[in-house]
């Protein structure tokens, strides 16, 4: 190992900085959540206590949020098997050119960089006219899909590229069918993978806010909830609100990180039976 | 699409890849694209009822007229004709322009720096994934929380303007922190940068770090090394970047009506009060604007980089 240069102190120090950046805010928010009865948006904490975090529990002091968190988690899970299976099955298909592939692919790009407004404002629209009242498991989970479906794809597309057809072309010469070279092959291979891309879809999905704001119906999701106080709560419960649904990605982050860790570590435990005698 | 045009791209696309043009219609290749359509199906359904159906209905939209209590169809440039011949628009235009270009401006030296130092500096794979992690963490919490955190910090009282005052560096709080172009950008490359951080590093990341040992074996000095190996190599991955920041911040509506206490406008704020007072034509037509205008800055990028060969 060669010494560190000066260039190497200076960009750390960037990226302890950017870090804090990143999450300065973040923890701003949580420490003031803990603001004491009298206490208000900002600093100085006036003494400390949970009573915030008992108005949230009390209905008077926010609306609906227990109900539109349990909404935003149906429809998170709703939304993340899709993408997984939708993402699987895209993903196989693209590692052959077949006929209007190049526009469904420059149609997937299209997905990702369009205005999110443009698809609240035509999805609502298509509803209005069409005499369909919108609801968030109709109107609202097919718009979450054009934004969580391109992530998928790409992460498919990305681990497809990457991925070695010999264990494919052995399963064949073993006389394995073409499902169950799918099922017992490529699946168990790309399972950490699929573990991203449904992470991908639950998170965006019980964050995304621009693409569900007019194809929610009269049930709102917990970021409209949340958006719905900004504008007419003005004590820390908001904070208090913020802190939770943080904790509870980060809870959500960490079963994901979890669930990989396991996986890798059960594969490495069976290890490779190479030069054993097993077949 | 027909055969004739698909069998045209498939030419052009087979000829770019280097094969041989496949002659016209063959009845082999059927099978081959029966697979590809029926395992695309789910895709391409979700995408036609919430994609092109929806962009296609906001075309249409926008050339009808609204009266106080609806809208009704018509086939009239009305809804253009007062868009286009407004100053406020191109005001409005512009402003939107401006905020993507300083945005893209700050995520790309931070998102570039930040990857660079995780990419050649950080030694350890565990480590390089471990600051990744920390670096994407915070992608995954809520945006609106995101934006709200800033409000303790940059208020009248907050946090920035009291440690200023007690520093000694100002005297009064400075007022031009929050609900201001400056809290806009902020909140912007706050949320952002990660856009850039991602694809950069995982173009650095593939870098062949025999480049770089080549190049100091002949006498690069560090900045030299940088310069004139590691950027050209991320080029595409700085696109990708940048295709993402740029077009996030053309078609947001709620950051900037959030960070500037709903001073400021840009084209996303536009539509999103038209689609509050019920003029949905003219929500339609700004939106078709919009539309166009982002996917010719996507062309352009696109014009640099080949995603589906940097995936």
């Amino acid at each position: 190992m060669e010494k560190r240069s000066r260039s190497f102190y200076v960009l750390a120090t960037f990226f302890a900085l950017f870090l804090v950046f990143l999450y300065g805010p973040t923890l701003t928010i949580g420490i003031l959540s803990f603001q004491g009865p009298g206490g208000g948006l900002t600093f100085p904490m006036r003494g400390v206590s949970i009573h915030w975090f008992h108005d949230l529990f009390e209905q008077q002091a926010v609306g609906d949020i227990w109900g539109s968190f349990f909404r935003s988690i149906t429809l998170g899970l709703m939304v993340m098997v899709t993408t997984v299976i939708v993402s699987v099955m895209g993903g196989l298909a693209f590692r052959k050119r077949f006929a209007g592939s190049s526009v469904l692919f420059y149609l997937i790009i299209t997905s990702l960089v369009i205005p999110s407004i443009l698809i609240s404002l035509g999805v609502g629209l298509i509803f209005s006219q069409a005499g369909l009242a919108v609801h968030w498991s109709t109107s609202g989970y097919g718009s979450q899909l054009t934004w969580t479906l391109p992530f998928g794809l790409l992460i498919m597309f990305a681990v497809f590229n990457r991925f070695d057809k010999s264990y494919e072309e052995a399963a064949r010469d073993q006389g394995a069918s073409a499902w169950q070279t799918i099922r017992y092959v490529v699946l168990p291979i790309i399972a950490p993978m699929l573990i991203g891309v449904a992470l991908f879809g639950f998170t965006l999905s019980y964050d995304e806010f621009a693409r569900t704001l007019l194809t929610a119906g009269s049930y709102n999701t917990l970021p409209l909830e949340i958006y719905g106080m900004t504008t007419n709560v003005t004590t820390p419960v908001i904070f208090a609100l913020g802190t939770l649904t943080t904790l509870f990605s980060f809870g959500i982050i960490g079963i994901f990180l979890t669930v990989v860790l396991l996986i890798n570590r059960r594969r490495s435990r069976h290890g490779s039976d190479a030069g054993k005698g097993m077949i | 699409m027909t055969d004739q045009s698909h069998l045209f791209l498939h030419s052009q696309t087979a000829a770019a890849a280097g094969k041989k043009a496949k002659p016209a219609f063959q009845w082999s290749r059927l099978p081959n694209n029966l697979t590809g359509w029926l395992l695309s199906l789910p895709l391409t359904v979700v995408l036609f009822f919430f994609l092109v159906l929806p962009i296609c209905m906001i075309v249409v939209v926008s050339f009808w007229r609204a009266t106080e209590f609806s809208i009704y169809p018509a086939f009239q440039f009305d809804n253009y004709e007062f868009l286009l011949t407004s100053p406020v628009t191109y005001q409005v235009f512009w402003n939107t322009v401006k905020y993507a270009l300083i945005t893209w401006f700050f995520t790309l030296v931070i998102g570039f720096t930040v990857a660079y130092f995780l990419a050649f500096h950080v030694r350890s794979l565990t480590w390089q994934i471990v600051l990744f992690l920390l670096c994407t963490i915070p992608f995954w919490t809520s945006n609106i929380i995101r934006m709200i955190s800033w409000i303790p910090f940059l208020g009248r009282n907050g946090i920035a303007n009291s440690t200023l005052i007690s520093m000694g560096v100002i005297d009064e709080p400075l007022e031009w922190l929050l609900f201001s172009d400056f809290s806009v950008i902020l909140a912007f490359v706050h949320l952002y940068t990660l856009f850039m951080v991602v694809p950069i590093f995982n173009t650095m990341m593939r870098i062949d770090t025999s480049l770089i040992e080549a190049a100091r074996d002949a006498g690069a000095s560090g900045y030299q090394t940088l310069t004139n190996v590691i950027i050209p190599l991320t080029k595409p991955g700085i696109m990708i970047g940048s295709i993402f920041v740029v077009t996030l911040v053309m078609g947001d509506f709620i950051t900037v009506r959030f960070m500037s206490g709903s001073q400021k406008a840009n084209v996303g704020r536009l539509i999103s009060n038209d689609i509050a007072l019920l003029q949905y034509p003219s929500a339609a037509a700004t939106a078709v604007i919009l539309l166009i205008t982002v996917l010719l800055v996507i062309s352009v990028l696109l014009r640099f980089v080949d995603i589906r060969k940097e995936l």
